[in-house]
């Protein structure tokens, strides 16, 4: 078959807008003077963040119970594992931005505490520097993720448009209707 | 018998009170002291300290009714744990340390609660605003030091720290736990 289930494909959307949410919330609240609006943005931020954490569990767990449709047979070896690398690295990043936002947020000295109800645990104590390091990597593999989403829509479009194969419409929500 | 006649002199030679003998605790290190706090931030526990106090204590064991404690707090010495945040509670809306530098405590009566336990009433000054504060303390003396330890509760809207937009408690919660361990020499 070559299609997503319905379940990847939602999971496909909401992560992807939830990540450009988080991108854009997490860029605007990092600017701002600290007050009241500050320390709430930053709490949801990191309940999302916890939120997405899962959502990726979900997603890796399905996608390894449920096979994705293979690439197009004309695509080279070298442009196959380009995309299945890309993807891999999607993945792995979908997994390294939430757990580096725990980290450093231990480092700084504030718990997170999921919808200020679930204490998650602390890994690291707190330690300036450390905290510091880790927002410097937080940001760095958010420039990372901002990058390959960027060649991840550049690729989907050369699909529909160049190559004119099914790869962007077979993860569109509404194929049927085609 | 010689071996404890040696003992016995070396216990006095160093000052332990073997017999109960009476010692005033009245020179604050301010060093070996720490003074902290806890809140709840968007309902995250959250702890902080001063780094800089100084003060007087008189505190013996045998006349507690003469004993007393002032304590002077730097407030610009906060460590909230990150430099925004020490610099913003410098600010107006929260300690506006250029106007009110120093946060005071003075004791008016400590009361023994029964063993090593004393409860401490007094008045803290903080912002201008004086407010009675009261705090169950455990005493431990240990060579020629002793270490009062305690923790009291107070609202931060009493002492009008963190207004305007910092008034929302769901923010920023109106109960501030204060921690102190308090050491002092002998003499």
């Amino acid at each position: 078959m070559n299609k997503y289930t319905t379940v990847a494909i939602m999971l496909h959307w909401l992560m992807a807008f939830a990540l450009i949410g988080m991108f854009a919330l997490g860029f605007y609240m990092a600017g701002l003077p600290l007050s009241p609006i500050k320390l709430k943005l930053f709490s949801w931020h990191k309940w999302t963040g916890v939120t997405l954490f899962i959502l990726a569990s979900v997603r890796l767990a399905w996608r390894i119970g449920h096979r994705a449709p293979p690439l197009p047979g004309y695509m080279r070896r070298g442009e196959q594992m380009l995309a299945h690398g890309g993807h891999r690295l999607l993945y792995l990043l979908m997994f390294a931005i939430p757990f580096s936002g725990w980290l450093m947020s231990s480092a700084k000295g504030v718990q997170t505490v999921y919808f200020g109800v679930l204490p998650i645990p602390d890994l690291l104590h707190r330690n300036r520097e450390l905290g510091e390091q880790l927002q410097t990597l937080h940001w760095g593999l958010n420039l990372l993720l901002a990058a390959m989403v960027i060649g991840h829509v550049a690729a989907a479009l050369k699909h529909h448009f160049i190559d004119t194969d099914d790869v962007l419409t077979r993860m569109l929500p509404c194929r049927g209707k085609r | 018998m010689k071996k404890l006649f040696v003992i016995a002199s070396l216990a006095g030679a160093i000052g332990l009170p073997l017999t109960g003998h009476a010692l005033e605790f009245n020179a604050l290190q301010p060093d070996k002291s720490s003074l902290g706090f806890t809140y709840k931030q968007m309902n995250v526990a959250m702890q902080g300290r001063f780094r800089k106090f100084t003060g007087q204590v008189r505190f013996d064991p045998a006349k507690v009714s003469n004993a007393s404690v002032n304590l002077d707090v730097d407030l610009a010495s906060i460590d909230t744990g990150s430099p925004e945040g020490d610099d913003a509670v410098a600010g107006k809306q929260w300690f506006d340390t250029r106007a009110h530098p120093v946060a005071h405590f003075t004791s008016s009566r400590i009361t023994p609660l029964g063993g090593n336990r004393y409860d401490v009433a007094g008045e803290l000054s903080l912002k201008g605003r004086t407010q009675p504060v009261s705090a169950p303390i455990t005493v431990a003396v240990e060579g020629g030091n002793a270490a009062f330890d305690g923790a009291f509760v107070i609202k931060r809207a009493d002492f009008s720290i963190g207004e305007g937009p910092w008034a929302d408690f769901g923010v920023v919660a109106n109960e501030i736990r204060v921690t102190f361990h308090v050491i002092a020499a002998g003499k």
